[in-house]
């Protein structure tokens, strides 16, 4: 029975923590877009305190962009070979 | 301004050329050529924006210039999902290719056992779900063919004069009819795959993503005036600040994500259509990067629409009607190709995906019941299928035309709400069946059951509008008069949203009741098996054994899959089993494996609870039982048990080995030490023998010898007998001792007797003098040992001392002390000592130091180790300043040696 090691060579480990960081990805961007739930609406507060449309929308956009851009780096570094990160619970 | 004429003109060639696309894509995937683009990570994700329909096209400006940033939630979800691809979409994708799903009903109903109802009922809410979002999407059609039609009446939100609104519908429903059944049900089987289809629907993707780019450049330098200037203009809008509130915001970002997954047509492109699943991994980054473009300038188009545009314009139009009133024709007219594109293909995918639940869970069931034998008899059953897909279609598109015409349609967006409201329900069922392997079949059913109910009465009737579907009296005091019912205030809660009220209450309602039935219900063997192979599918590539043993015969099954799956396919497919069965020729055998491999390949065309059915027909009774699950399990823990037996087994045999080889060194030593052994002892007898053998020649041969000669040869000769009388005498001892043979003879006695009976015996008669130092007082202890046998290896010490000690004046030291249970008597001399690399050797038989004359065979000091040992003690060579030393180490209060003692006593009996 082939069993999986317990300490992999450096290439295998860094493999390992890239595939991480795509499974850690969704809840960062999740978390940035939930951000706008602590933003004042223009009934509850003070009109000055009520964020302008061009911010929220540099904001979500810039989120967009930026999950754009780690997703197509990670997919970039971890698309070659799929075969061992299969089994990978 | 373009007429209608020259529209439609432009419309038809459109078509003309997407169906030419098609069909170019169809040969090709027919042939096998063009690979690298049908099978590519690009048309797939393209494949996937039919996500964007004309809701997104046109309804999300009229969505933002109502409610501000809120439309982005419908995309943000959809980018949260592909993005986080490794948690569901990966294992949702494994699961459709293992099990060769062909809908999300499909996909249910094998996870719930293959179970027909489960699909009935997924397939209906599907139906219902779906078909106001196919006639909202004729209805934006017909809507920007009738700005065209009539410019100005449109513009200022009136209803058409002279544009016959209906017609139009029809017509475009019926060429969208024609198009689905040509490419959608051109032919049976191969995973239901369309290329045709899926190509085209890139073309469009690419198309509805240029017409918006362009419209929103065209808003954004050539009527605002630039980036800043448009933020600027942005602020100063009635839609200026940030007015979304929490709640809206995460739930229509779940519910967006939810539908994602849930949605019958983005079930089609992303899981049924998918060839690879690396391309999932590119979508994911991908085809948010899509929806972020599409989605990039509907704020700036809002906005501008409003300042531009007169008072009332239907704000869902924005798109054509701002370049129409600035009169750039072109633009307008590649923005309604655009929105035409993002209607058709929507409508298309989802009618094909709709048709194929339809037709696999509704028609072919009945057709089955009816005829109860039918699944044996003879007879192509493809056109069946292929004609019930083609029904399906017309009626699914008949559907959508007719809610078109009684609705009358609403704003875009709030129906598009609705009805992603309506699939979401399929989740729990959809998620439980992949994560949870306590999901069963009646938790599905029932969750599924409450969560439709609630919808229908929380978001879809209340849509019709008060006294529509629900009476006011409803709204207001609930279902029957029961104050908890009330559609938009469930259970007495109210000031809630009603969209996230209703989304809320529906989805944790069915969750809650789906996992709490599940929890009490037991799910059927064949459940469990199902259920066991979606939840591992990451794990292994075992397709399981879903059929007992079976009965049923070859030709039976031969005949049916000849039907379904057409005579070539199924003479290949057998042929392959065969092969894989080891037979040369001929049909394979009915095993489990085969019958399920079939099954399999049967459901890929009619989906599993059909093919499941058809197959039971032949075989016949019940499928699996619950002690063939056990049986599985079983064989699997007797694998990993035999494979760790063998593990073990290995690890003991390379012990085993090894500790032959070692055992093997040792002989091949004593081997050695044998031959050298006996070459000594012939050299040791020679010497001796050859000079009796010379003296008595003399004696025997010479004449007239004189007496004293005479006698002084005889005594040579008597001197040589001694001498070997002595070898052989050491040799018996040495032998006796080594074999543990001897008798010891166990006394009480004296440490300081037996050291003056070795002394007055090795020193008597001696040539040189040696001087002994003593030390009387110590030597009081008691020994109980072989007393005999210890004064023999002091003899052999104390008369080496005096034979070899080589100092003028020989002195030998004899201290005695106690250590730790035993005595140590230390023989030290004065003489030269054993150089360094000879003491390793010196009790070695017949070991002799070079160059030191005796007469010694080299046989006392190894006669003197063994007797120490038999004793239980030991005798070691010390290094020491100068001279010889030697320690014997005698133990006081012990028995000599376990092992010595009893050979002597079995030798001694």
């Amino acid at each position: 029975m082939a069993q999986t090691p317990l300490f992999l060579e450096r290439r295998s480990y860094r493999r390992r923590r890239l595939m991480d960081a795509v499974r850690f990805l969704p809840f960062l961007v999740l978390a940035l877009w939930m951000v706008p739930l602590l933003w004042s609406l223009p009934g509850e507060a003070r009109t000055e305190d009520a964020v302008p449309m061009s911010t929220a929308l540099r904001y979500v956009f810039g989120i967009w962009v930026l999950m754009v851009a780690a997703g197509w780096a990670l997919w970039a570094r971890t698309r070659t070979p799929v075969s061992d990160d299969k089994q990978t619970p | 301004m373009v007429s209608l004429n020259q529209l439609v003109a432009v419309c038809l060639l459109y078509v003309a050329g997407l169906f030419a696309v098609a069909f170019l894509a169809e040969r090709a995937a027919m042939r096998g050529q063009a690979r690298w683009l049908l099978r590519s990570p690009l048309v797939y994700t393209l494949s996937l924006s039919i996500y964007c329909t004309a809701w997104t096209f046109y309804g999300a400006v009229g969505y933002a210039a109502r409610s501000g940033l809120e439309y982005v939630t419908i995309y943000l979800g959809p980018s949260l999902v592909m993005i986080g691809w490794w948690w569901v979409l990966r294992r949702l994708v494994r699961v459709g290719r293992s099990q060769r799903v062909t809908s999300v009903a499909d996909l249910i109903s094998a996870r719930y056992g293959k179970s027909n109802t489960l699909a009935f009922v997924v397939t209906c809410m599907a139906v219902v779900g779906v078909t106001p979002y196919i006639a909202l999407q004729l209805q934006s059609v017909v809507l920007s063919l009738a700005i065209f039609a009539t410019p100005d009446a449109a513009l200022s939100g009136q209803a058409s004069g002279p544009f016959n609104s209906a017609k139009a519908a029809f017509w475009v429903a019926a060429g969208l009819a024609v198009f689905t059944v040509l490419f959608g049900t051109r032919n049976l089987n191969v995973n239901e795959r369309h290329p045709g289809v899926v190509i085209a629907v890139a073309v469009e993707a690419v198309v509805k993503l240029i017409a918006l780019l362009a419209v929103g450049a065209f808003v954004v330098w050539g009527l605002a005036g630039g980036v800043a200037e448009t933020l600027e203009r942005i602020d100063a809008s009635a839609i200026g600040t940030w007015e979304v509130a929490g709640g809206r915001w995460v739930t229509l970002t779940l519910l967006a994500a939810v539908a994602f997954l849930c949605l019958p047509r983005m079930f089609q492109v992303m899981v049924v259509e998918n060839d690879d699943e690396r391309h999932l991994q590119t979508a994911s980054w991908a085809f948010p990067l899509y929806l972020m473009l599409m989605s990039l300038f509907v704020v700036p188009i809002a906005v501008v629409g409003l300042n531009l545009l007169p008072e009332g314009s239907n704000p869902d139009l924005f798109v054509l009607s701002l370049p129409l009133s600035q009169g750039q024709n072109g633009l307008a007219m590649l923005a309604f190709l655009g929105g035409f594109s993002s209607a058709t293909s929507m409508v298309i995918v989802a009618t094909l995906a709709l048709s194929t639940m339809v037709s696999n869970h509704i028609v072919m069931p009945i057709w089955l019941a009816r005829g109860r034998e039918s699944a044996t008899q003879s007879g192509d059953v493809r056109h069946v299928v292929i004609l019930s897909r083609r029904l399906s279609i017309l009626l699914i598109m008949t559907l959508g035309y007719a809610y078109y015409r009684i609705s009358g349609g609403g704003a875009l967006a709030a129906i598009g709400t609705i009805s992603f409201g309506g699939v979401a329900q399929f989740l729990p069922a959809m998620m439980g069946g992949l994560f949870w392997r306590g999901a069963t079949r009646t938790g599905a059913l029932c969750g599924l059951g409450v969560g439709f109910a609630l919808w229908v009465f929380t978001m879809l009737l209340p849509s019709f509008g008060v006294d529509a579907a629900l009476s006011a009296q409803t709204f207001e005091q609930g279902l029957l008069g029961l104050g908890w019912l009330r559609p938009q205030a469930l259970f007495g809660i109210t000031g809630l949203d009603p969209t996230v009220h209703a989304v809320v209450w529906s989805l944790t309602l069915n969750a809650g009741v789906f996992v709490a039935v599940s929890l009490f219900t037991f799910p059927s063997p064949i459940e469990r098996l199902q259920g066991a192979q979606f939840v591992n599918v990451l794990d292994h590539a075992d397709p399981g054994r879903g059929w007992a043993a079976s009965a049923a015969g070859t030709e039976d099954l031969m005949i049916m899959a000849q039907r379904i799956l057409g005579a070539e396919e199924a003479r290949r497919f057998f042929l392959s089993e065969a092969r894989a069965q080891g037979q040369q020729g001929g049909l394979p055998e009915p095993t489990p494996r085969f019958v399920q491999g079939l099954e399999r390949e049967l459901a890929a065309a009619v989906g599993a609870a059909t093919a499941h059915a058809m197959v039971g027909q032949i075989v016949g009774g019940a499928s699996v039982s619950v002690q063939d699950l056990l049986a599985v399990a079983d064989e699997s823990a007797q694998m990993l048990e035999y494979s760790s037996q063998l593990e073990a087994k290995s690890r003991e045999i390379s012990q085993t080995a090894a500790q032959l080889r070692r055992a093997n060194e040792k002989l091949t030593q004593l081997s050695a030490q044998k031959d050298a052994f006996l070459s000594q002892i012939s050299h040791e007898l020679r010497t001796p023998m050859t000079s009796i053998r010379s003296f008595s020649e003399i004696l025997r041969d010479a004449r007239g010898m004189k007496a004293a000669d005479k006698s002084r040869y005889a005594s040579i000769i008597h001197g040589e007998t001694i001498r070997l009388t002595r070898l052989l005498d050491d040799l018996l001892d040495l032998s006796v001792l080594e074999n543990g043979q001897v008798t010891l003879n166990l006394r009480e006695g004296r440490l300081g007797d037996v050291l003056d009976q070795a002394l007055t015996t090795s020193l008597a008669g001696a040539a040189r003098p040696l001087d002994v130092a003593r030390d009387p007082q110590a030597e009081g202890i008691l020994l109980h040992t072989d007393l005999d046998r210890l004064a023999q290896v002091f003899i052999n010490l104390i008369s080496n001392a005096q034979k070899y000690c080589t100092a003028e004046n020989p002195r030998l030291d004899i201290s005695v002390r106690v250590v730790a249970g035993e005595v140590q008597i230390d023989f030290i001399d004065n003489g030269s000592g054993i150089p360094a690399d000879e003491r390793e050797v010196i009790f070695e038989k017949f070991f002799r130091i070079k160059g030191v004359e005796g007469e010694g065979a080299g046989l006392g000091l190894s006669i003197c180790r063994e007797i120490m040992h038999r004793l239980g003690g030991n005798i070691t060579y010390m290094a020491h300043g100068t001279g010889a030393g030697f320690r014997v180490s005698v133990p006081t209060d012990q028995q000599p040696q376990e092992g010595a003692d009893s050979l002597a006593r079995s030798a001694a009996s």
